[in-house]
């Protein structure tokens, strides 16, 4: 947070996120209204929602939106190369819940190292190995953003997530 | 379930709630263990779940931490499944809530069939020709005491050795060294006993104690009191992570300025500041400068192996300044003429040895030792690990630090110390050892000596010095034994003992392991015999401030396996029955008092018997007042428990100890610290051969994500897939020039041995020098460790010199593996 480029990627998430929150995104609660009673299901009812169009999205700038609800801070990267879980023409677009797995505090994404870093407790998650923890006091890997991409509109959409987003019981509230 | 780890199952209201210590560092964190019945689950409203947290809406940072790591579904020996929920406790003030990335697992590693704990040792097990066979107690005891029957009937008890724990958490505990300690060196009154870190039986702070400081001599709250914390060969961050974090940070940060300012009434309070002496930039050190600022962090990068003249430096420039309490030194000390002139070094012959500038040699002396605006000296906490420890000459350097303490009276003030930040908790309570000297195990191994050795909660094939010679000799005499054993057809207990003796004669060792996990020991191994570990047992531990707390069981231990003070005891009562057998009652003597039926029992035989009436010579870190300590007076005490020693116990609690030598009167016959003679010895011999001959300083030590030898993380997937071989960091340039990238692996050799590495090259390794993981399962780093020792057996880990070369490519690690800089930045 100390150099330039992490603050100004911490404030355009910030600001990007209110700006998808003002939007309407599409919550989870409004799925919930299937019938629960439906028993072949094993997977949480992940809502598909667009992040971006992949020809558009800036090469290693965090993309901020949220999923699969309001309050849940994510972004989403296009790191310019192939990586590990990547969608889009290049197989280099990921996305990852920005709040820290160990006690939630919000994560930046430092553009220099292309790490995401929590303040609090100094965990470090890179982005272009799958969010896997560098160093730090998590438990668990920065959770992934699962992306789909379509190849005829070149449309990126968020569809589920792998890894508890921190502060729930279960990613859909 | 497909996608199980974007969800958790929340314990319902009454949920059974216990206490649990974290078991894997020193810093002993508070948890709370959650159980409940597989099948039954909590609500997200508060009143619907044990945690009373409303998971209804998403929770704001810094609530809680829960994670898939925190839960997990244990099967009971009767059947029965229950879930558990293991998170840190907020009420326990060594933690205040925090976990780190180790603790935080704690529920991940207890047993379950098909979890990370799936290969713990379920029974015992015999080596049987060419397999391992599950056996039941009294057959495996009926071999393993047949054996040492044998040998201390015909050879004495100098033929049984061991390596054994001494501390407490995991694998420790004070009914654990009792009952351990009580076997070794009472009933079977062997000296030939190492620990489990190092080669013969000694302590870790020889001289501090022998200067009348023990080594853990303040409280964690004493690191937010302190002006100035200087904290030398200790990695805080990785390996004391909720120390450093709950009561360095918030001093650091100027968040105890309060405090301190209450305490202290009449004292300048200025911003605190640190000190760093490591010749590594560690990830503390950038977190530091992250917290308090640059300007505020003072790293002192000496040159390995140079600590004793870096303190003697120090010492000689504050006692010409004047920066010393002359009338401390004169009515609480002795010594200190002798120390002055044994340990002077000037400023210019310092930063000669030790590569540091004058400037900040003077810089460090003015921050920690020059008096405050106010007139009175700053109060400096010095916290050490195994930088010194483990460094060149552990007894001269903890003398030379410590004699710039007592000169400066940074001992028994408020926000003062000088303590060993530590490994493990500690928990030791044993009768005397009864050798007269120090033996340096291994070498007896190496040479043949011993006829069994038992490996008791450790692993020296992965944590001892000179590994690899002493893997080698162990697995060749190892071998003839099981040679022996296998060619026997039909044989009893008592007669494959015979078998194994006869082996024995002709230069075979008889091996057995018992641990948690087969462990790299496995290999050489006839016998293995599995133990419990905290949860699934009872256990007393005291942390790195001597608070001592009740770790209680709320879980079966696999099988059959056993707390270790209980195996001691099947052992000497197997023991006993044989010598009662046999017609020797003195011998049967020998083995009695053992009839324990819990690890309670245990506790109360040592722990609360030392200095009681009546009760033989017990050495215990609980004291005489320890009898005042017991588990129910502990169940009441909760996480928080009582600093050591207890002082009363008064109004339904136990009172403790927040800081020793508060009334200057230390560990000696007069009370008086003595200041020992401690001159600059340059590097030991061997390893300034080893440093002539080669080009890379090895220096290793613990990292953040990997508790101990791995024996738990090696299967669990967060940590084996970061770190799939033991890391080495070095200098990207020096990787250049060896045509290494990061992800290579690297092969590290030396006149000592041999071992292999994943590089990862990092910008802020100097140039000639690298930083490998220690005691990993997969690249033993102890294998190119020489064999030197200072004069009480303590090996100079950190300090040897190596070559490496490249092997390969591993294409998986560079795919997988982030080779990112650890240091936050």
């Amino acid at each position: 947070m100390s150099e330039g480029i992490s603050r100004r990627t911490f404030l355009r998430i910030s600001g990007a996120g209110a700006v998808a929150g003002a939007s309407g995104v599409h919550l989870a609660n409004a799925d919930a209204a299937t019938p629960a009673a439906d028993t072949s299901r094993t997977l949480l009812p992940y809502p598909s929602r667009p992040v971006g169009m992949a020809a558009r999205m800036p090469v290693n700038e965090a993309i901020a939106f949220s999923y699969p609800d309001a309050s849940s801070p994510c972004a989403a990267i296009r790191m310019g190369a192939a990586v590990p879980g990547g969608v889009g023409p290049d197989r280099d677009i990921v996305a990852f819940s920005t709040l820290c797995t160990h006690m939630g505090c919000p994560v930046a994404y430092d553009a220099g190292t292309r790490t995401f870093k929590c303040g609090c407790h100094f965990s470090m998650f890179d982005a272009e190995k799958a969010g896997q923890m560098i160093c730090g006091q998590a438990t668990e890997n920065l959770p992934r953003v699962q992306l789909s991409y379509d190849e005829k509109t070149g449309t990126v959409s968020a569809i589920g997530v792998d890894g508890l987003i921190y502060g729930r019981q279960a990613n859909i509230l | 379930m497909a996608n199980a780890k974007d969800q958790l199952t929340l314990p319902p209201s009454n949920a059974r709630k216990t206490n649990l210590t974290c078991h894997f560092c020193i810093v002993g964190c508070g948890y709370h263990v959650y159980q409940w019945p597989e099948g039954t689950e909590g609500g997200r409203a508060p009143g619907q779940n044990a945690l009373g947290v409303d998971f209804r809406k998403q929770l704001p940072a810094l609530t809680m931490t829960l994670t898939p790591a925190m839960t997990n579904t244990v099967t009971a020996r009767d059947g029965s499944r229950h879930n558990i929920m293991i998170v840190p406790d907020k009420g326990c003030v060594v933690n205040s809530g925090l976990s780190s990335t180790r603790g935080g697992k704690l529920a991940s590693y207890m047993y379950t069939p098909d979890g990370i704990g799936r290969d713990r040792l379920h029974s015992p097990m015999i080596y049987a020709a060419d397999q391992w066979m599950e056996t039941d107690w009294n057959n495996a005891l009926a071999l393993y005491a047949g054996v040492m029957q044998r040998i201390l009937d015909r050879d004495g008890p100098d033929g049984v050795m061991f390596s054994c724990f001494d501390h407490g958490g995991a694998g420790g505990g004070f009914e654990n060294t009792w009952g351990t300690g009580k076997l070794m060196f009472s009933a079977i009154r062997t000296q030939m006993v190492r620990i489990h870190n190092r080669p013969a039986y000694n302590s870790e702070c020889h001289a501090t104690r022998e200067m009348g400081i023990g080594e853990l001599n303040n409280a964690y709250e004493d690191a937010e009191l302190a002006d100035v914390i200087m904290a030398i060969g200790t990695n805080a961050y990785e390996t004391q992570t909720n120390y450093f974090l709950n009561h360095w940070l918030p001093n650091l940060q100027g968040g105890t300025a309060g405090k301190r300012k209450a305490r202290f009434p009449g004292e300048t309070i200025e911003q605190p500041r640190i000190i760093i002496v490591d010749p590594r930039r560690t990830p503390t050190v950038a977190v530091a400068e992250q917290v308090a600022g640059k300007g505020n962090v003072l790293h002192l990068d000496l040159q390995p192996g140079t600590d004793i003249a870096l303190f003697d430096g120090l010492f000689t420039y504050v006692v010409e300044k004047g920066w010393i309490d002359r009338p401390f030194i004169e009515t609480r000390t002795r010594g200190f003429d002798a120390a002055v002139k044994a340990n002077r070094l000037s400023l210019e012959e310092t930063s000669r040895i030790t590569g540091i500038p004058q400037d900040n040699l003077v810089k460090a002396a003015e921050w920690a030792y020059k008096p405050k605006a106010s007139g009175q000296p700053p109060r400096t906490m010095h916290a050490y690990e195994k930088g010194i420890i483990w460094g060149n000459d552990n007894y001269l350097i903890q003398s030379s630090l410590v004699d710039l303490v007592l000169a400066t009276h940074n001992v028994g003030r408020r926000g003062t110390g000088v303590v060993r930040m530590g490994g493990h908790q500690e928990g030791y309570t044993r009768p005397p050892y009864p050798g007269k000297g120090k033996i340096y195990i291994d070498q007896e191994l190496i040479n043949g000596k011993g006829r069994m050795m038992t490996w008791w909660g450790c692993n020296n094939f992965q944590t001892s010095n000179n590994a690899q010679t002493l893997r080698e000799a162990v697995l060749r005499r190892s071998q003839m034994v099981k040679e022996a054993m296998a060619k026997t057809r039909g044989a009893t207990p008592d007669q494959m003992a015979d078998v194994i003796y006869e082996a024995t004669r002709k230069g075979g060792l008889f091996v057995a392991s018992i641990n948690l996990y087969p462990t790299k020991l496995s290999e050489a191994a006839h016998v293995m015999l599995p133990a419990a570990h905290p949860g699934e047992m009872n256990l007393t531990s005291m942390n790195g401030e001597r608070r001592l707390r009740l770790s209680e069981r709320f879980m079966d231990p696999p099988g059959s396996a056993l707390p270790d003070c209980l195996i001691a005891a099947r052992i000497a009562n197997t023991l006993k029955a044989m010598y009662e057998k046999a017609g020797n009652p003195a011998m049967a003597g020998r083995f009695e008092g053992f009839a324990w039926t819990t690890e309670e029992d245990a506790f109360n035989d040592g722990f609360r018997q030392a200095g009681q009436a009546g009760a033989g010579p017990i050495d215990s870190q609980g004291g005489p007042t320890g009898n005042l300590a017991t588990y129910e007076r502990l169940r009441v005490m909760g996480n928080n428990g009582v600093q050591l020693p207890i002082k009363e116990y008064a109004n339904g609690k136990l009172v403790g100890t927040e800081m020793l030598y508060t009334d200057s009167k230390f560990d000696t016959t007069d009370g008086k610290a003595e200041f020992k003679p401690a001159p600059w010895p340059g590097l030991p011999k061997t390893v300034a051969a080893l440093k002539a001959k080669y080009r890379f300083w090895i220096n290793n030590g613990r990292s953040n994500e990997i508790w101990q030898t791995a024996y738990h993380d090696q299967y669990n997937e967060f940590v084996k897939g970061r770190y799939p071989m033991a890391y080495i960091e070095l200098n990207p340039a020096d990787a250049g020039s060896l045509g290494i990238a990061a992800g290579d692996v690297v092969e590290v050799f030396n006149d000592f041995g041999s071992t292999y590495a994943m590089a990862y090259p990092v910008p802020s390794a100097k140039p000639g020098q690298t930083f490998m993981v220690f005691g990993y399962v997969n690249g033993i780093q102890g294998d190119v460790t020489t064999d030197w020792t200072d004069r009480n057996i303590i090996p100079y880990y950190k300090g040897t010199w190596a070559d490496i070369r490249r092997v390969g490519s591993m294409d998986d690690y560079k795919r997988k593996v982030s080779f990112k800089d650890r240091r936050f930045a």
